[in-house]
């Protein structure tokens, strides 16, 4: 059964979806088995995560079709850890969306359609076949497009138009991307692709096919020059949503970019300096971007961008230092970022605004929230012991490496930026006296709720704050996970010898 | 559309089609034809019903909501895909073949189930999508 061990997180969401589908219109149902089965798939992933990291890189040959001809599905540990790292976000957002959605909103899907993304996550983390990735990423866009429109507001139609057009755009230069290579190489697995793209003699047109995968990846990772759908749309649908989307969207797209310009596209300096000179950009204007905004989810939606730098960065210098860094900044982004749109949403419920001028004293009225939301936005700027601190010495430690200082001032640069907003958010929300907030008639107000209700808003903050905490404190921990990864990554034969020595004896 | 001769002929098209969604199901896997395309004639079937005789008749010939069809479907070429898992220790939606051929309808395997899953799949979108779109209109 350990062979198909990998397999089972993503059968799982895979048969949550079809149950939830049972349960169309009982919404309670819904509600309940959400929350269980992302509970029991955090359990199952925690088992896979320890068992690949015990015994090594796992793979799987879907249909007992040998690789390069059958669809591989691999598990080496940055998947894995990516899939932990879905397992505990969906988990906090499967919790918040079942207080914090709206009933109108549940009854028309969202529980499945989330499983559904959640799966899409899963399959494009695990998948070993370029192909199939894009099968994956179609999952994620369609499931995604639901939920971003779901309840149909007139700001929500037209941030999905924007966030629509632009992804859908990114998918098809994917799958010329995917075209060009087939036709240069005849194969679709990553690992064949591997081996077959560095004989190619033609290095001028692999380097075009490079940069064709690099905007289409681009746009779903949101890299300079290729964001502007991220801030256009990300604020518009509810916070449970944009949640999921703000942790886990951009970061499929950085995967993909990690994965196929460290296994297929690999030792290009041409391409290498195309990247730095790319994530550099984006810390510069993502930071700049993030300044001017008003709206609280707008401001995330920036620091998204500006953060996404980060792990470009550490991917273009490409040393191992580096992609530890970036692995490391990676586990780190997710946790926080989900957990930052999930406070902007409670912060919303309970003030009626997401207006920074607006907003004010929170501290003086819920002390206690406040030192708790203090931690996911702390953590964010990296103000040491707290988690965003680490993956930026591996970071800083490469670009001395690599002696890329623009590298190093657009670090440098994007952290204080970061400091400069987060502190700006800490003053206008916390600290300011309020101004006046008209009382709306009909808002779902934080006070009036249950207390289930309530509990429901805040233990997945919690719950993320605490691995929040963990990460920074238990830090030498995370980093011997990302400097693992970035071995695995660093020697692509590795990943080669996963796939093609266990297809010859399948057993 | 109340027309005589569309009336009178859906009634005899609608066993027609469905009949011949099943052979274009059935005819699959190594031929052209499969799931997706029986489960779009299938539908058509109902849409031209519905044509002829209002969508209120085609909702009650059908008794169920089609949207049904849609998560049964799902499961049933979920079940096909894990049998092998379940069933032999085999890697996930390794194809299960009856040794011998069945009279008319040919080797039976997973894929079939997996095929019928996907033909219940559609009829369900497909009607569900044109039955929401003609009640709004």
């Amino acid at each position: 059964m350990t062979q198909q061990l990998i397999l089972y997180p993503l059968l799982l969401q895979l048969l949550l979806s079809i149950l939830l589908m049972f349960f169309w219109y009982r919404i309670n149902a819904q509600r309940v088995i959400s929350i269980l089965g992302s509970i029991l798939h955090l359990g199952l992933t925690i088992f896979v995560f320890s068992f690949i990291w015990n015994n090594g890189t796992q793979t799987l040959q879907a249909g007992s079709w040998e690789a390069p001809f059958g669809i591989t599905f691999i598990a080496d540990s940055l998947a894995i850890t990516l899939v932990l790292l879905t397992a505990i976000a969906g988990l906090a957002v499967s919790i918040f969306s079942s207080s914090a959605m709206i009933p109108d909103r549940l009854r028309f899907g969202y529980f499945p359609i989330f499983h559904f993304l959640l799966l899409g996550l899963n399959g494009a983390f695990l998948t070993g076949d370029i192909f199939n990735l894009y099968v994956w990423f179609e999952i994620i866009i369609i499931s995604s497009f639901v939920l971003i429109t779901l309840g149909g507001e007139k700001a929500q139609l037209e941030g999905a138009v924007k966030y629509f057009t632009l992804n859908f755009l990114a998918s098809m230069i994917f799958l010329t991307a995917i075209a060009v290579l087939y036709g240069l190489t005849g194969s679709l697995n990553m690992a064949d692709l591997a081996i077959k793209v560095s004989e190619i003699e033609n290095r001028a047109l692999v380097q075009i096919t490079a940069v064709l995968f690099l905007i289409g990846f681009g746009i779903k990772a949101a890299v300079f020059p290729l964001y502007f759908w991220l801030p256009a749309s990300y604020h518009t649908p509810p916070s449970a949503v944009s949640a999921i989307f703000g942790g886990l969207l951009t970061k499929v797209g950085v995967y993909a970019l990690i994965r196929v310009f460290s296994l297929i596209f690999v030792g290009d300096a041409f391409l290498d300096e195309i990247l730095l000179v790319i994530a550099i950009l984006t810390l510069f204007s993502g930071g700049v971007g993030a300044l001017v905004q008003n709206n609280i989810k707008k401001v995330f939606s920036y620091l998204i961008i500006c953060h996404i730098g980060y792990m470009i960065l550490g991917l273009g210098m490409f040393t191992e230092v580096a992609i530890a860094g970036a692995i490391f900044y990676l586990i780190h982004d997710i946790i926080v970022k989900t957990n930052l749109f999930m406070v902007s949403g409670l912060i919303y419920r309970i003030k009626g605004s997401s207006s920074m001028r607006a907003l004010g004293g929170f501290y003086s009225n819920y002390p206690k929230l406040s030192l708790l939301i203090f931690i996911p936005l702390f953590s964010l700027v990296g103000i040491p012991p707290l988690s965003g601190f680490w993956p930026k010495i591996s970071l800083i430690t490469a670009s001395f490496d690599t002696q890329s200082y623009w590298g190093l001032a657009g670090i440098i640069f994007a952290s204080f930026i970061t400091l400069v907003v987060i502190a700006k958010l800490w003053a206008e929300v916390f600290w300011k006296n309020p101004g006046e907030i008209p009382k709306r008639k009909k808002f779902d107000y934080f006070h009036k709720m249950g207390k289930y209700r309530k509990l429901g808003f805040v233990v997945p903050i919690v719950f993320l704050s605490f691995v929040s905490l963990y990460i920074g404190f238990g830090a030498e921990n995370i980093q011997i996970l990302s400097s693992r990864v970035a071995q695995e990554l660093m020697d692509k034969q590795l990943y080669i010898d996963a796939v093609f020595n266990n297809a010859q004896n399948p057993k | 559309m109340k027309t005589l001769i569309l009336k009178t002929a859906s009634n005899y098209l609608l066993p027609v089609l469905l009949v011949f969604s099943v052979f274009i199901l059935l005819r699959g896997h190594y031929l052209p034809g499969g799931g997706f395309v029986g489960g779009l004639i299938a539908a058509i079937a109902f849409v031209l019903h519905a044509f002829a005789n209002g969508l209120d008749k085609s909702k009650d010939l059908l008794k169920i909501h089609p949207g049904f069809l849609m998560p049964v479907g799902l499961g049933l070429a979920f079940m096909s895909g894990i049998a092998p898992v379940v069933g032999l220790d085999d890697p996930f939606m390794t194809g299960l073949w009856f040794p011998d051929p069945f009279p008319v309808i040919g080797n039976v395997g997973s894929a079939l189930f997996f095929d019928i899953g996907v033909y219940l799949v559609v009829v369900g979108v497909t009607l569900t999508i044109i039955f929401t779109i003609s009640e709004s209109a």
